[in-house]
């Protein structure tokens, strides 16, 4: 078991052909995700080649979706254009859509998280995010489902889940694990804006609800109240053991620290209240995010 | 990106929204001739205020010793008197720092009679991910202290970005605040044109402190936005070209502005310990293990995802740049990226500035064993760091020495 993807699922691509989703769509077919369809509006019919595998390219969403029995998409299209290739997604009925799109307005966010409001059949993960990896059993966990474009190899199957605002910490927590032979269930990176599809919350009741997670590592970081929503739920519900790290102490105020999301205004969003939430919780706090993986380990 | 007030003024009357009399003035060739107009429109009094994107200008303190960046004369003359104190020279208030910013645009706006202030702001809510607006009978004041001592004095109203605000929101935001009559109206016109401005223009914030009731000269009352504060969606520029001619460079940190030219993304602090790091969480995480181990970080610094070599050694010009710096850890997670192009690019930057200053490198990730070989072999003086906090703890070690 994992959440949300498994090495069954079948994904397509939108924004296949830019060159940004053209190489993390080759570097899924390498690891042994099932990429089934890309989409780029002009483009349908011709066909995205790699490794001697022939991916068709359609025109929609809707039409890729039909064809191909894709269940989960990857959104790789340019910001002006993302909202609406995010919102395609929904519209034909996919499972997931995880929006890797770095720089989308916020007002468009706005617009797409009250389109999605009632929407119980897709769920939305990202934007500005890594993406998700549920590991698969190859070597260097080959054969695993992943979307997006976090490095494969570092991951391992295993046991634990990791959910993260930020794609290198998310890495420095897998590679952690890994290296200490522990692997993990699912890899979630929910990204770095303020209005994002899928919250730290979302993804933990998930992992609590898998039963082949038994432990999880949550890494937040300055700015919203997220961290602070999710601790509150994992103390009065959560049955397994979280670990967590929050980047940003050092930060000033007022400023935003590379993500959009990392900001610390009207003295609300502080590391020091999102620390005080986890410890009130019972979560293990990660001192330095070299320990994000001991913290964890030591508690199961 | 933020804007001055006069900017924002501008945008707001564009939306319908009531803004005093005033003229921005560049030069102080500019100002009387602005002072005469303000005069002739009947002001007895000329407000004279700095323009600089910082709050607190009432009461700051010019470099040059004079006092206050906002002043009320009661002649002509004496307007222009001020401007000669403010324009061009170096403002510093509690929001600025002790380095100040440099005024270089004034606005002249007319005396008003301020019967009394409110506040007024419109911004995103991340709980629910929609439009909050917020109103306080509080004008004028920290409104971030009133919502410590005070939370039942501010209103908030979430707006249905599917509908855009409706004119009952509107109204029971003028209600709470207490107008009546023509100004309950009024209210309801200038509260519906705040939120439209926030929307239309893709702000991240939208701030009136003081939103006033104000006696004219011909003694009619009236609301007005007697001051703004708009900060924009940087993601959103591309779409407002009008906005983009706003932006002010003389308000940006040099640095911050080189770095962009860049694609870096670099926040100035005061400590000595540099850092360059791949991916904002790693480039957070790696200040706070600086100070975790008794250092102080003296930027955040983040070169992306896919860090080239003119990328880094840009990075390093930049970093090198600040003469606080004594030291500087770089931290890569290289995931998809090749650690050994990004080694090459290491050692190529560090020949290139003849960097003196201690250097700890930490690597990790795909083909680490070539990168780390390429920094061994180099002959370049840098401290192998095995882990973040290996690292951490060598850098703030060499640089305490």
């Amino acid at each position: 078991m994992s959440i949300l993807v498994n090495s069954q699922t079948k994904v397509l691509v939108q924004g296949i052909t830019g060159s940004f989703g053209a190489k993390h769509a080759q570097l899924s077919i390498d690891y042994g995700t099932q990429i089934v369809a890309g989409v780029t509006p002009g483009k349908g019919g011709q066909f995205f080649e790699h490794g001697g595998k022939k991916v068709p390219i359609f025109d929609t969403v809707a039409d890729a979706v039909k064809q191909t029995g894709a269940t989960a998409s990857a959104v790789f299209v340019p910001p002006p254009f993302a909202a609406d290739a995010i919102l395609e997604g929904a519209d034909a009925g996919l499972d997931l859509v995880v929006a890797i799109t770095e720089g989308i307005p916020v007002r468009d966010m706005v617009r797409v998280k009250r389109a999605l409001q009632g929407n119980r059949k897709t769920r939305l993960i990202g934007p500005n995010c890594p993406g998700i990896v549920t590991p698969g059993e190859g070597k260097d966990s080959h054969g695993g489902c992943r979307i997006g474009i976090a490095p494969g190899y570092i991951h391992k199957k295993g046991n634990i889940g990791v959910v993260s605002r930020s794609g290198t910490l998310t890495y420095e927590a897998v590679w952690q694990l890994t290296a200490r032979g522990v692997g993990q269930s699912t890899c979630v990176g929910i990204g770095g804006d303020p209005v994002n599809g899928t919250s730290h919350l979302d993804v933990i009741k998930l992992f609590n609800a898998d039963p082949e997670t038994t432990g999880i590592i949550m890494i937040g970081e300055i700015g919203g109240s997220a961290e602070e929503e999710a601790a509150e739920w994992i103390k009065a519900n959560c049955k397994k053991p979280v670990a967590g790290f929050i980047a940003g102490a050092t930060a000033p105020p007022g400023r935003r620290m590379g993500h959009a999301g990392a900001i610390v205004s009207g003295g609300k969003g502080t590391a020091a209240a999102k620390i005080a939430a986890f410890q009130s919780a019972g979560i293990g706090i990660a001192i330095t995010p070299s320990e994000m993986a001991d913290t964890l380990l030591k508690m199961m | 990106m933020n804007i001055h007030e006069y900017q924002a003024k501008q945008l707001l009357a564009q939306y319908g929204v009531n803004v005093p009399f005033e003229i921005p003035a560049k030069s102080l060739a500019e100002v009387r001739p602005a002072a005469d107009k303000l005069v002739a429109a009947g002001s007895a009094k000329v407000v004279v205020k700095s323009q600089i994107h910082a709050g607190g200008r009432g009461k700051g303190t010019f470099k040059t010793g004079f006092q206050g960046g906002v002043k009320v004369a009661s002649t002509i003359d004496e307007a222009v008197g001020f401007a000669e104190k403010m324009l061009g020279n170096v403002l510093v208030t509690k929001q600025t720092g002790a380095d100040g910013r440099q005024v270089q645009t004034l606005l002249l706006a007319a005396g008003a009679k301020i019967k009394k202030e409110f506040y007024l702001a419109v911004l995103l809510n991340r709980e629910t991910s929609r439009p909050l607006i917020m109103a306080s009978t509080e004008g004028g004041m920290d409104i971030e202290e009133v919502a410590e001592k005070h939370p039942e004095k501010i209103f908030k109203e979430t707006i249905d970005p599917a509908v855009g605000i409706m004119p009952y929101q509107a109204r029971k935001i003028a209600a709470a605040l207490g107008l009546k009559g023509d100004l309950f109206n009024a209210g309801v016109m200038l509260i519906t044109g705040v939120y439209n401005t926030w929307w239309e223009c893709d702000a991240l914030m939208v701030e009136l402190n003081p939103l006033a009731i104000v006696e004219l000269a011909d003694g009619q009352e009236t609301v007005m936005a007697l001051d703004a504060k708009i900060s924009l969606d940087d993601n959103a520029l591309y779409r407002h070209k009008n906005i983009q001619d706003m932006r002010d460079l003389n308000e940006e940190a040099p640095l911050e502005i080189e770095a962009s030219k860049f694609n870096l993304n670099y926040i100035k602090l005061d400590g000595s310990i540099a850092c360059l790091v791949n991916g904002a969480g790693l480039a957070m995480a790696t200040m706070d293990i600086i100070q975790h181990y008794g250092g102080n970080p003296a930027n955040f610094l983040d070169v992306g995802g896919g860090a080239s070599k003119e990328q880094v050694t840009a990075a390093f010009k930049i970093i090198l740049s600040d003469p606080n710096v004594k030291g500087i850890m770089v931290n890569i997670f290289g995931g998809i990226m090749d650690c050994n192009v990004i080694a090459t690019g290491i050692v190529a930057a560090v020949k290139e500035t003849g960097l003196k200053l201690p250097l700890v490198v930490r690597l990790e990730g795909n083909n680490v064993a070539a990168g780390k070989q390429t920094l061994a072999e180099s002959g370049v003086a840098i401290i192998n760091g095995d882990s973040m906090a290996d690292a951490a703890q060598k850098i703030v070690k060499a640089v305490g020495k």
